[in-house]
């Protein structure tokens, strides 16, 4: 009888770091299989690829901050993430969404306003975004539209006002809101904006709005609304239409450039070949003599195995479902049954103070050089199988302004490994 | 707790109590087919885990989940596991038992019944429901909408095939074909090709009496009726599941509502059921399994055809992935376009409503227009209705992924 395997590598979750694992491994020629709970959080985060911002002062270059970073964090998932991976994971994002064109280098960091006008230090972003930085500007408006109750001009650029004044720059910002309705919707959010952007008409009636109310800015801000995967074709028009550089300002969720980039992504794995299973959990391993041959799927009706040479776990963390704490503070991986490194139960829930750092914020796996997670010993658990992104402990994502870097780079990486393995 | 509410509890429970999963991400929003393209739909999270809170036995004012196609997608794509369409789904049931179910929502969920009335007559019939003159007139007075694609009744039923066929030739491995109504009346030559199929692999396929699972009376929310179907069904196949025999179907939404939807937006709680549910198998589900055993035939002849294949909601529904596209990797000659499409819009009995079918469409144009550019020789799709959807707007054939087998085959 011939061995049954279903793949060559099944991809535990459809996030940044399982999508570029999957695709990667994918395009080399190896059969994979994702199987993913729902879809990753790349659809609510900005899909820049922010990699070092914070250590804990504002970074300008992540790649001159990393070594010493590294160096005081020894359990940072960067500690295994060489220059030269970080830098070929970056570009080979590039090479990979060129339907969405992104821009810098893991060498310097921009600095891009957020929706409320705080400047979010970003090395790798979407062309549309660039124009933002507001170290090149000295004049600017931040434009938004009156159906859209999620983003508001007076604020952001009140707020980012202050804070370019604070970091040492001369930057004048001024809001402008913009009435153009919307027929027939009743509550509008940032997707169904961009649906509308995708029509010409529409678009062009709030590019003119926006020409007559700007006076003298060298650039105007709007919410990432512009398009979905028509976005080079949406911006470029209204960038016309307007008159003056334009750049998006990502907004909170749904996240239109978080869509297009996942999409991107998703597109490329299927051309390679690559298989998604959507709504199907994890939940545990398929083990023959202790090693790992498989994992065991809970679809419709049943579980069953989905049986493979090797495993990337990529489920994200605590946030995604790839991590379990309960009330008592016992922490599980979900899909595998995987030591956790954590604050252990008898962890205070609550600290004195709500911003605080927190031990929950760095729980996950550790892992080993390969990216293999390790348990209390240091020794992997099983040698076919690699993590990747959120689910490596030892990172305060949030804080660092790390997390599409560090699911990018170790995304790359456990594929390489595996790559290696199966050369 | 009314006494509807005790015999579905289980499953009302099970699904409600997910609702307290959601963080709000929105994730479900994105996904959504039908909030794309009307306002009239808020989306599911706004309609699903957030308005649930406050339904209560009151009649709710806020009409917009009855827009809701029952897809499914917002619970594939909700990271958290909040069951949104089955949410929605008892929701919209408690919500028309309410206000009471309109005469077209009680026709149009008896595919059974229309089967069994049709067949006999089945070209007067297929002429009076060509006609567009009635069309017109059964828009007006029932609203089902004019240009809604109708099946064509075959006028003769697979059963009445099945049961004249000889016996399969006598091999241990025995498989049961739960083919449902749609194979039964209006397309009894995918069940032939599904049984030759099956034999060529080496099984005996036994084909029970069967009637309909009562999916089309769930989604119009007469779970009452619906319920009792089931069971009815249930009765038919449990004496298989529990000599162990698997039971596969072709009828991808039917096989869903054993495997999963009578227990989770039925409440049906029945051990019966449940080891049915646990036998019960998509066709391609089954043979993409023995294929990864190195047990399915693998003597196919190159068909040289381009096809387009698009998975349907109600199959993405099985959690497994496409295994269609395993099945069309080991035909020669074949070549497949992958569609990335959620939804045709039709979704079962949604898009023959007067009120709906412009939504429908409208969520089916973005697929439309993928296999009108591909230009394919078959449009291939595993569900019924949404196969009669996509030939109603592309003008293109389009058959269930058996037929491709069936070719490659020689059968
Ligand atoms: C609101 C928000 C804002 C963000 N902002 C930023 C930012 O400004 N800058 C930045 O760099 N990053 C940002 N991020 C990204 C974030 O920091 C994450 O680090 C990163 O996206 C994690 O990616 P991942 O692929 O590891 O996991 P995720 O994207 O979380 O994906 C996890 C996947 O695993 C699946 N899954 C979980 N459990 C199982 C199981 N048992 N079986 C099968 N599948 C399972 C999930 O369904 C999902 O598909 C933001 C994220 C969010 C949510
Ligand atoms: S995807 Fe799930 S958790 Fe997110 S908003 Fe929708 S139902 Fe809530
Ligand atoms: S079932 Fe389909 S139509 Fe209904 S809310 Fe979910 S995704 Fe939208």
């Amino acid at each position: 009888m011939t061995e049954t395997r279903h793949a060559d590598v099944v991809v535990l979750g459809a996030g940044l770091a399982g999508l570029t694992a999957a695709v990667r491994l994918a395009e080399a020629g190896l059969k994979v299989v994702t199987v993913a709970k729902g879809l990753g959080s790349l659809r609510l985060a900005p899909a820049t690829i922010d990699i070092l911002g914070y250590a804990p002062q504002r970074v300008d270059s992540p790649t001159a901050s990393l070594p010493g970073f590294v160096a005081a964090h020894p359990q940072h998932p960067y500690s295994l993430v060489s220059a030269q991976v970080l830098a070929a994971s970056v570009s080979w994002l590039k090479d990979h969404v060129d339907g969405y064109s992104y821009v810098g280098e893991p060498s310097t960091n921009m600095l891009l306003p957020t929706a409320i006008g705080v400047p979010r230090p970003s090395a790798v972003v979407p062309k549309t975004m660039v124009g933002g930085d507001i170290r090149d500007l000295s004049t600017v408006a931040v434009a938004g539209l009156r159906v859209l109750k999620d983003f508001h001009p007076a604020l952001a650029a009140e707020n980012l006002q202050a804070a370019a004044a604070a970091a040492g720059l001369s930057l004048q910002v001024r809001p402008v809101m913009l009435d153009v309705p919307v027929d027939g919707e009743v509550d509008v959010g940032t997707l169904a904006l961009a649906r509308h952007f995708s029509d010409k008409k529409f678009r062009t009636a709030v590019g003119a709005e926006l020409r007559r109310a700007l006076s003298d800015e060298q650039a105007v801000g709007v919410p990432a609304v512009l398009g979905l995967d028509d976005v080079q074709e949406v911006w470029s028009q209204f960038t016309e239409e307007v008159g003056k550089p334009v750049f998006e300002i990502p907004t909170i969720p749904p996240s239109v450039p978080g869509m297009r980039l996942a999409a991107l992504l998703q597109a490329r794995f299927r051309a390679a070949g690559g298989r998604l299973v959507l709504g199907a959990q994890a939940t545990g391993p398929e083990l023959r003599d202790g090693k790992l041959v498989g994992v065991r799927v809970a679809a419709a009706a049943r579980e069953t195995p989905r049986l493979c040479r090797w495993v990337v776990l990529a489920t994200g963390g605590l946030a995604s479902g790839g991590i379990d704490v309960d009330l008592a503070g016992h922490a599980a991986e979900t899909a595998l049954g995987l030591p956790v490194r954590g604050p252990g139960a008898d962890q205070a829930a609550f600290l004195p103070s709500y911003l605080a750092d927190h031990p929950i914020d760095t729980i996950g796996l550790t892992v080993d050089a390969n990216l293999r997670p390790a348990g209390p010993d240091g020794e992997p658990v099983y040698q076919n199988l690699r993590a990747a992104g959120a689910i490596i402990g030892g990172a305060r994502p949030w804080r660092e302004k790390s997390g599409d870097g560090i699911s990018l780079s170790t995304g790359y990486l456990a594929a390489e490994s595996i790559l290696q393995e199966a050369r | 707790m009314t006494a509807e509410h005790t015999e579905g509890w289980q499953g009302l429970e099970l699904m409600r109590g997910s609702l307290d999963h959601c963080v709000k991400c929105t994730i479900c929003e994105t996904a959504c087919p039908v909030a794309a393209v009307t306002p009239l739909f808020p989306g599911p999270k706004y309609v699903g885990p957030q308005a649930e809170r406050f339904r209560t036995h009151e009649p709710s004012v806020d009409s917009s989940l009855d827009y809701c196609s029952s897809c499914g997608i917002c619970t594939l794509s909700c990271p958290q596991g909040v069951h949104v369409a089955e949410i929605n789904s008892q929701a919209r049931a408690a919500m028309k038992k309410q206000r009471g179910i309109p005469l077209r929502d009680q026709l149009i969920a008896r595919s059974g019944l229309e089967g069994k009335l049709g067949t006999p007559v089945a070209p007067l019939a297929n002429l009076v429901l060509g006609n567009s003159l009635v069309r017109a007139l059964t828009e007006r007075t029932i609203g089902i909408h004019r240009d809604a694609p109708l099946p064509k009744f075959a006028g003769r039923t697979f059963q009445g095939w099945a049961r004249r066929r000889p016996p399969s030739e006598t091999t241990t491995d025995k498989v049961v074909y739960f083919h449902g109504c749609s194979t039964n009346y209006f397309e009894p030559g995918l069940g032939r090709m599904t049984v030759a199929v099956l034999e060529h692999n080496g099984f005996s396929v036994v084909v029970p009496p069967q009637d309909c699972c009562g999916l089309p009376l769930q989604s119009n929310g007469i779970f009452d009726t619906a319920r009792s179907y089931v069971r009815r069904l249930v009765a038919h196949l449990v004496p298989y599941a529990r000599q162990g025999y698997k039971i596969v179907a072709t009828s991808t939404s039917c096989g869903l509502m054993l495997k999963r939807e009578a227990i989770e937006i039925l409440g049906v709680a029945d051990d019966d059921l449940r080891l049915v549910s646990e036998h019960t198998y998509d066709i391609c589900e089954f043979l993409a399994d023995l294929a990864a055993d190195g047990r399915l035939r693998t003597d196919f002849r190159p068909v040289p055809l381009k096809i387009t294949y698009h998975a349907p909601c109600q199959q993405q529904g099985h959690n497994i992935g496409k295994p269609a596209l395993d099945l069309f990797d080991l035909v020669p000659g074949l070549t497949v376009v992958e569609l990335d499409r959620a939804c045709c819009g039709i979704a079962g009995t949604y898009g023959l409503k007067r009120e709906k079918y412009d939504i429908a469409m409208q969520v089916g144009s973005g697929l439309f227009a993928d296999i009108v550019g591909a230009n394919p020789d078959l449009s291939i799709c595993d569900s019924e209705t949404c196969r009669w959807q996509i030939t109603h707007g592309t003008g293109k054939t389009s058959a269930h992924p058996v037929e491709i087998l069936h070719r490659a085959y020689g059968l």
